[in-house]
Order: C-alpha cells, then sequence, then structure tokens
C-alpha cells in the first residue's frame, strides 16, 4: 500500500474539484439569494439534490451522463477526453458532492449582505456583475470561505458517486475512502486502520481551519 | 429638469406624484411616512412604479406604458442616501474612487478639497464620524459625475453644531458644479435655506408648492 499516494491524490483531487465548483457555485449562490427569476426552485432543489440522494445513485446518474454514449460523453468523446474510471471522475464526484454545502453556506452569506452597498453601488454605475464581484462577494468573504472548506471536507471523504463512476483503480483512482473501504473488505485491516488516521487528522485540520475562518470573520465584523 | 408622473403601490400606502422639478435646488419636504424617500428611489431606480413615467433632463428612464425601465447603474444619479451606505470593506479613498466616470472632470484632489476630506482618504470607514462619513458620501457620489443628485436627509445624522458645518459644503456643490439637486427633509428651515422650490409631500401626494 502507497499510503502517500492516496493521500496526495485524495487532497490533490479535493483541491481541484474545491477550485472547479466554485465558479458555478458562487454563481448559484448569488442566483439564488438575489435573483427573481421562473425555475429559481428548480435551481434550488436541482442543486441540493446531491445532499438528500444517495450518493451512489448520484453517481449512477453522473456515469449516465459521461459514459461516452452518453449526452455529455458523446460530446467530450471527439476531443479525446475520457472521463468514466479516470481521475477526472473522481474530481466530477467530489464537485457535484460538494457543491450543495458551498451553496447553501455562500447563499446563507449573500443574504446577510446589506442590500443598500449594492443598491449604492449601482447608483455608483456598476452593473450586476461588477456589484457582485466588488460589494457582495467581498462583504461574503467569511461565508465564501467557510462554503469552500465545508465543500472541500466533502470531497475529501466522497465514497459512493467516485466509485460508481471512477471506480477504485490503486495508482489511479483509488481516494482515501475507496481504499479503506477496499483494504477493510479484503481483511487488511491494518492498511485500513493507518488511512482512516490520516482521513481524522485530514479533517481536524479542516474543521480547526473552518473554525479559525469563521471566528476571525465573527470578529471584524 | 426632472418630470415625475408616476404611482406606486406598497402595501395600503400609495404614492401619487405628478410634477415637474425646474429648479436648481428642490426640497421635497414633508413629515415622515410621506413619502418623500420613496420618490428619490423611483428616481433612481431602487424601487418601479406601478405605471407612470419618469424623465431626467429630457431622457426617460421610466415608462410603464412603452416598456422603459433604465437600471439604475446607467441613470446616471448621484444618491446619498439617508444612511450613506459607505462600502465598509474599503478606505475612503476606494469609496470615493468607486464610481468615478471616464471624462470626469472633478478630480479627487478638488473634491477632496472642496469637501475637506483630504486627511481621511487613507482611513477606514469605521473610523469616521457622522459628518464625516457625510461628506465622504457626497464626494463619492459627485465623483461619478451625476446628472442629477439625490439627497435623502442629508443632515439628519448630525447634531445642529455640525449641521451648521455641513451646510456650506452642500452650498458649494449647488454653486460650483451646477448639478440639479433634489433633497429630502423634514426641517422646514434647512428647506428653505438651500432649495430654490420646496414640494410639500403629504401622505404620497403634492399639496403645496412654495417658490
Amino acid at each position: 500500500m502507497d499510503a502517500w499516494q492516496i493521500t496526495a491524490f485524495t487532497v490533490g483531487a479535493a483541491c481541484l474539484a474545491t477550485v472547479v465548483m466554485l465558479p458555478p457555485g458562487l454563481l448559484i449562490a448569488w442566483l439564488l439569494a438575489r435573483g427573481s427569476f421562473r425555475g429559481r426552485i428548480l435551481l434550488d432543489t436541482a442543486v441540493s439534490l446531491p445532499l438528500v440522494m444517495p450518493p451512489v445513485a448520484t453517481g449512477l446518474v453522473l456515469l449516465a451522463l459521461v459514459a461516452p454514449r452518453g449526452p455529455i460523453g458523446r460530446l467530450l468523446a471527439p476531443a479525446g477526453i475520457e472521463i468514466v474510471f479516470t481521475w477526472k471522475a473522481v474530481v466530477l464526484a467530489m464537485a457535484v458532492m460538494g457543491l450543495p454545502l458551498l451553496v447553501r453556506t455562500v447563499r446563507a452569506g449573500i443574504e446577510q449582505v446589506d442590500r443598500r452597498y449594492e443598491a449604492a453601488a449601482a447608483t455608483l454605475g456598476a452593473g450586476p456583475l461588477r456589484v457582485f464581484l466588488t460589494i457582495t462577494l467581498p462583504l461574503a468573504r467569511p461565508a465564501v470561505l467557510a462554503g469552500a472548506v465545508l465543500g472541500f471536507a466533502r470531497a475529501l471523504g466522497e465514497f459512493g458517486a467516485t466509485i460508481m463512476i471512477a471506480g477504485s483503480i490503486p495508482g489511479s483512482t483509488r481516494t482515501l475512502a475507496v481504499a479503506i473501504y477496499s483494504f477493510a473488505e479484503t481483511g487488511r485491516d491494518r492498511e485500513a486502520g493507518v488511512l482512516v488516521g490520516i482521513s481524522a487528522a485530514i479533517a481536524f485540520v479542516a474543521l480547526a481551519a473552518s473554525n479559525w475562518i469563521s471566528t476571525r470573520g465573527a470578529s471584524r465584523a | 429638469m426632472i418630470a415625475l408622473d408616476f404611482r406606486l403601490w406598497q402595501g395600503s400606502f400609495t404614492l401619487d406624484i405628478s410634477v415637474r422639478l425646474e429648479r436648481p435646488v428642490t426640497a421635497l419636504f414633508g413629515p415622515s411616512g410621506a413619502g418623500k424617500t420613496t420618490v428619490l428611489d423611483a428616481i433612481a431606480g431602487l424601487r418601479t412604479p406601478g405605471s407612470g413615467t419618469i424623465a431626467i433632463n429630457d431622457g426617460v428612464v421610466f415608462d410603464s406604458g412603452a416598456g422603459i425601465d433604465v437600471p439604475t447603474h446607467r441613470r446616471h444619479v448621484g444618491y446619498v442616501a439617508q444612511d450613506v451606505a459607505l462600502f465598509p470593506h474599503m478606505t475612503v479613498r476606494r469609496n470615493v474612487l468607486y464610481g468615478r466616470r471616464d471624462g470626469q472632470k472633478l478630480s479627487l484632489p478638488a473634491v477632496s478639497r472642496m469637501l475637506e476630506i483630504e486627511g481621511l482618504l487613507d482611513r477606514k470607514v469605521p473610523q469616521l464620524s457622522g459628518g464625516e462619513r457625510q461628506r465622504v458620501a457626497l464626494a463619492r457620489a459627485l465623483m461619478s459625475a451625476p446628472e442629477l443628485l439625490l439627497l435623502d436627509e442629508p443632515l439628519a445624522a448630525v447634531d445642529v453644531e455640525r449641521r451648521r458645518r455641513i451646510l456650506p459644503y452642500l452650498e458649494r456643490v449647488r454653486d460650483e458644479l451646477r448639478v440639479p439637486i433634489v433633497y429630502v427633509t423634514h426641517d422646514r428651515s434647512e428647506a428653505l435655506q438651500l432649495a430654490d422650490e420646496v414640494v410639500v409631500l403629504r401622505e404620497g401626494r403634492v399639496v403645496e408648492r412654495e417658490p
């Protein structure tokens, strides 16, 4: 077992997944907090679905979408991009599963931002995008950081969707969570135990960081 | 010149305004609850009337019949709200420069000198006093080269002594920059001191005009 490789791969994939989920996550959080448009409830529900659906079910839906013959996979295949059973599938599963937590946290943060500042910026000639980037986001920064940490933490522990679309290929798609299951299932309890220890340590650091961010945000306000 | 002819309903309150403001400085005067702030919000595009038209300097910014509703950021209206809403995460300098428009002739040093905020530029917003906030908010609005300046109770948050000190700044803005001003107040002496015309509002309607 290469605990170091598994750990580095998992943390790297979770970081990448966080980067991938941030742009759509912030945009969706903003639309849900400030937008008034048809389909708002539908968007809200669709984004939150992975939170309440069995992760394995979400994984099966993703598999159907990005498989070479699926609606998204078919578009990527001519460009030579394969997702299923590669590291990209790991990142995709992590991003989709982390997105609802990011969106919910950031949305709540944006709803806390006083609209008077946004109105003042608009009277100063700032269009909606500039208001979002220069006023709303900076004022909601503690929530953005907290949401990113939550999304990252969720990504680290992702199992169900990952095993469906990425499998458990040693050295290629095997993450901490998947490896723990694989080792435990084959009776290699000592290896599984080591990985559990590593997972706990990473989770501890992430939670401590999250708490530090939120107390710092509170003391600033 | 500002031409207002609109109706706006919120709950049981009805605002029914039909008035042309043609003087450089107009005071909207009336008791609280008369709808003064709502009128400013409608001019700035922050609140949408149910029906009617709003024109600023002959440019129609709202016309319910024609489906025109120019968004706030394209109306070029400087608005100093009652709470001034300085951006708390920026320095005074960044606040003042936030809305600077290309081709704006007024420079940061000039506006800072006029409103005497030179010494405040590197301060953070929470460090400012009420009177300082008012002047910074005024400078910020002026730097966006507004075609019209809306001031909502600019002197309400400051005590009588500071009031006496801020009024001259407003007079300077009026005399040096020649930006038309619509000024909301519930203080008659304040209205008379600055304004060329006083429009009296009561329960959502214009009840009186004093030249």
